[in-house]
């Protein structure tokens, strides 16, 4: 395994702190903002975005966890993964209608975990809108779904495998391109 | 007919106390001379090389199933399994449809046996009229047609008075009767052995009391008639202690165990995760009792070996554990199931494993056979005591399959076997 | 001893208790534990299981297993179909396994199977492709009760290690029981099981258990007290005499619950026989949590769909 790495903890700050910036300018009413973080590492994401909000803003948002095990496509009749994933917690203490939902996420790829978020939310209410936020798009897309505010972009072949690592869940900080030796 | 020599083999006769190489010459279906060396130009040779040639075995409980469930069994596939086992004769239990408990079914059965040519047939008539344990059957008349014990099996003869009476007018044939020991009310409709396994599995339990409840009384009963009690299938060590209780005072009282009551243990249902092929009655019991009937069998106490086949269509042993009939077939794995088991394993003497499948069975019936003595019917085991093989029951010779050996490797199996002289079965050279 | 929760199940059929790791069931406990929160969202429902078929092949009799294997089946948005049979055996002309195998050629995903004789699942979990759920086979086995009574007690106390679990009544003819000792007894709980002695079955405490033929002693500082229902349909008068004889001594009544830890828990399975049994005033009273095994009985169920419905066999390295 190879890995090299592409953001440090510096460089993860300051991308949150772009990417709040960005928010609560375009937002309007931040009293609408709801962050929901796709599990796992999109909680402690969702998490400090909100923290930087509040910082900006005075006012704190509210900010979940989103399960999307139940909802994803790999896992139905066309079953392509041969374990059932792990449930983990989906905690939403606010109710979603009307709010102006922040989907955090740590990588954007092909685009189904955020396509099973959608679906996830859709049934517990109707906000009046979403946005997505993700630390890095890796790109190869295959849904049509674009991030309205990203980290950073960082192109990957299919063949590598993009780590984020955040202090909360795995100790350190930073985001690392890996790749199988001979490939 | 031509006369058979088997040569090279080493004769091995209880009822002679023979364990030696022996050339064996039969004529006109009689064992003829037995010597170091004989040549006989005319005679066809059997060559025994290796082998082991012993009286032929004779098993005191199979079910031959004709007439009546031919789907399972007939008289023609039953002795033609019996042989490829090893046996020359059989005794076939009564529970047929009609029942034997007329000379006409016994003579039936006995005619079948005879245009078979294979194994002898020794009919067991059935005690009770139908089976239904409450008019004695016409023992009389089936000893003229050839029976040669009495029965109710499966069923036990529940009424201790007909047990008494039977016990008694069975004298006057000078025939055993064979009781089936297993109290019907303290069975309680079970399926397996009652115990830890039972327990778990959730199945009703047959109590090892129900066996011994009645062994006991069949003890009692034979003492105060004089009249002679063969414990059918002994599966508990208490019937054991009874058996052997009895026998000590003098009480004309005898048993047989089945190689599989010797082999498995009520684990076995467990294991198999309820295979029917498990389920028989007597069932599979605990580990204490399977010792018990192994040193049973190592010391004398258990007088022969008899396989309790019980042939069974696939389609009713496909049913629920509960649903499917008791049975399972024996004939073709018994050789090598006790002679691993116990010479092998509990280093019995060879001519005491001999003796439990011949001289002893011969003797307990009063059937001609037993012995290679000079003289006697022609009727010859050979067993091939290193042959190493799995058992396949898709080679049975029987009509069915229902053995709970299936896969087994075992050593130890039947090589030939000669009835009246005549070579009826001979294992296939590969 | 903790359980480490597994990654997966083993097998592709649930046929009991018995076969499962403790590593297993907690893995079946903690995916029940976030099922249940889906009846509190707004669309009691998750795409999970859409497209997949489950047959309830029910040849007991039982309107609430059945129900509550409906509920889970449909909060997955599986289809469901019921199949009551009245009787297996070869006299109503069809056997167990031409049903079966007659089912399976309209490919269902999973057979929900209840049926009066132990080993039923079994045999056709060796025959048939689908996935075969035990939801009662004779007296053998319950295991989705036993999942459901575990989780109610977790829920509650946190854990199931250390526990003082006692179970009374009918031990004999009871899969409740058997199914409960051995999930409890591998979780790290202490059981101890009581009945008429003529209703105990031999060895049953070696399947993990303390076995008291008197039910006081049984419940003495137990911090769970579980009542199972007297089999009256099966009950032949050989076994136990009367209804009235078997409430003084073995019902679960205020005065004798008072012999267990003061928070005690009090479950049945269901369906209770007031008055015989267990007395109104507990059933409904304060500790009894019966309402909620109800409630944790479609969870048990969904996760165990769920679970299997991801494959079987040991699982990759991530």
């Amino acid at each position: 395994m190879h890995r090299v790495q592409v953001l440090d903890a510096r460089g993860i700050s300051r991308a949150l702190e772009r990417m709040a910036a960005e928010l609560v300018e375009q937002v309007g009413d931040e009293k609408l903002l709801y962050f929901v973080g796709v599990q796992t590492r999109g909680v402690p994401l969702a998490r400090r975005l909100a923290n930087l909000v509040a910082d900006a803003t005075g006012h704190e948002p509210p900010v979940g966890a989103l399960d999307i095990s139940l909802y994803r496509d790999d896992v139905g009749p066309w079953r392509a993964a041969h374990q059932q994933p792990i449930l983990r917690d989906t905690e939403l203490p606010v109710a979603i209608d009307k709010k102006v939902i922040c989907l955090v996420d740590d990588v954007l790829y092909t685009g189904r975990t955020v396509r099973a978020a959608l679906d996830t939310l859709m049934d517990y209410g109707r906000p009046q809108a979403i946005r997505l936020a993700v630390l890095i798009d890796r790109g190869h897309r295959e849904l049509p779904v674009a991030a309205d505010y990203v980290g950073r972009v960082v192109p990957t072949s299919r063949a590598e495998d993009v780590q984020v690592h955040l202090k909360e869940s795995d100790g350190e900080e930073g985001v690392w391109i890996a790749k199988e030796v001979g490939k | 007919m031509s006369r058979l020599l088997i040569k090279h083999a080493r004769v091995v006769d209880p009822s002679q106390r023979l364990d030696e190489g022996l050339d064996i010459l039969v004529a006109d279906g009689k064992i003829a001379r037995l010597a170091e060396r004989i040549d006989d130009r005319e005679a066809t040779v059997l060559d025994g090389t290796g082998l082991v040639a012993a009286p032929g075995f004779v098993d005191l409980h199979v079910h031959l199933r004709e007439p009546g469930f031919e789907y399972k069994e007939t008289v023609k596939t039953g002795t033609a399994a019996a042989v490829a086992g090893g046996f020359t004769a059989v005794c076939c239990m009564p529970n047929t449809q009609p029942v034997n408990d007329s000379a006409a079914v016994t003579e039936f059965i006995r005619a079948r046996a005879a245009e078979a040519g294979l194994a002898r047939v020794h009919p067991i008539g059935a005690v009770s009229k139908n089976l239904e344990g409450t008019e004695l059957a016409e023992m009389g008349e089936m000893v003229r047609a050839g029976a040669v014990a009495f029965s109710d099996d499966g069923k036990p003869v529940q009424n201790a008075y007909l047990m008494r009476r039977a016990l008694e007018y069975a004298q006057l044939f000078d025939v055993p009767v064979v009781d089936h020991c297993e109290d019907r009310d303290l069975a309680a409709k079970g399926v397996m052995h009652e115990g830890a396994v039972s327990t778990r599995l959730g199945l009703r339990g047959i109590p090892a009391a129900a066996e011994e409840v009645m062994a006991a009384r069949d003890c009692v009963l034979a003492e105060l008639t004089g009249g002679r009690v063969h414990v059918a299938h002994v599966s508990t060590r208490g019937a054991l202690e009874r058996v052997h209780e009895a026998k000590g005072r003098g009480v004309a009282v005898t048993c047989e165990v089945t190689p599989h009551h010797l082999a498995l243990t009520d684990q076995a249902v467990a294991d198999s995760e309820y295979d029917t092929d498990t389920k028989m009655n007597p069932p599979l019991r605990g580990a204490e009792h399977v010792d018990a009937l192994i040193h049973g069998v190592l010391d004398g106490t258990v007088d022969c070996l008899a396989t309790d086949h019980a042939p069974h269509h696939a389609d009713e042993k496909a049913l629920e554990f509960d649903l499917a009939p008791f049975g399972v077939v024996g004939l073709e794995t018994a050789v090598p199931v006790t002679y691993d088991l116990l010479v092998r394993r509990h280093k019995l003497p060879l001519r005491l494993y001999v003796a439990l499948w011949s001289t002893n069975p011969a003797r307990l019936f009063r059937l001609p056979g037993g012995t290679l003595k000079v003289g006697s019917p022609a009727d010859v085991t050979l067993l091939d005591l290193e042959a190493r093989t799995t058992v396949n029951p898709d080679r049975f010779r029987s009509a069915s399959r229902n053995t709970p050996f299936a896969g087994q490797r075992l050593k130890g199996w039947p090589a030939a076997t000669v009835v009246g002289g005549k070579v009826v079965w001979r294992r296939e050279r590969k | 001893m903790s359980a480490q929760a597994a990654a997966r199940l083993r097998g592709k059929d649930l046929v009991g208790i018995d076969p499962l790791s403790a590593g297993e069931i907690q893995l079946l406990l903690d995916t029940a534990e976030q099922m249940r929160d889906i009846a509190a969202r707004p669309i009691k429902k998750v795409p999970a299981l859409r497209g997949k078929t489950v047959v309830n092949l029910f040849f007991e009799a039982s309107t609430r297993t059945r129900f509550s294997f409906e509920v889970a089946e449909k909060r997955l948005s599986a289809d469901s179909l019921n199949f009551a049979a009245t009787a297996s055996s070869v006299s109503k002309g069809e056997t167990l396994i031409d049903t079966a195998l007659n089912l399976e050629a309209m490919q269902p995903d999973f057979i929900v199977l209840r049926h009066q004789y132990a080993g039923a699942p079994h045999q056709l979990a060796r025959i048939l492709k689908s996935s075969v759920i035990n939801a009662g086979d004779g007296a053998h086995e319950h295991p989705t009760q036993a999942l459901l009574d575990a989780l109610t007690i977790r829920l509650k106390r946190g854990t199931l290690e250390g526990l003082v679990v006692a179970i009374v009544g009918d031990l004999q003819h009871s899969r409740v029981v058997r199914s409960n000792i051995l999930l409890l007894s591998r979780m790290g709980a202490k059981v101890r099981v009581a009945g008429p002695p003529s209703l105990i079955p031999p060895g049953m405490g070696e399947m993990g258990c303390e076995v008291y033929g008197r039910m006081e002693d049984a419940i003495a500082g137990a911090d769970v007290v579980m009542m199972l229902r007297i089999q009256l349909e099966r009950q032949g008068r050989m076994n136990f005499p009367t209804v009235r004889e078997y409430y003084d001594f073995f019902a679960l009544t205020p005065e004798r619950l008072k012999l267990a830890r003061k928070d005690c828990l009090v479950m049945h399975p269901g369906p209770m026989n007031r008055g015989v049994e267990i007395d109104s005033r507990v059933a409904d009273g304060p500790q009894s949590v019966i309402l909620e095994q109800v409630t944790n009985g479609v969870a048990v169920r969904m996760a165990v769909l769920y679970l299997l419905a991801g494959g079987h066999g040991e699982p990759t390295a991530d």
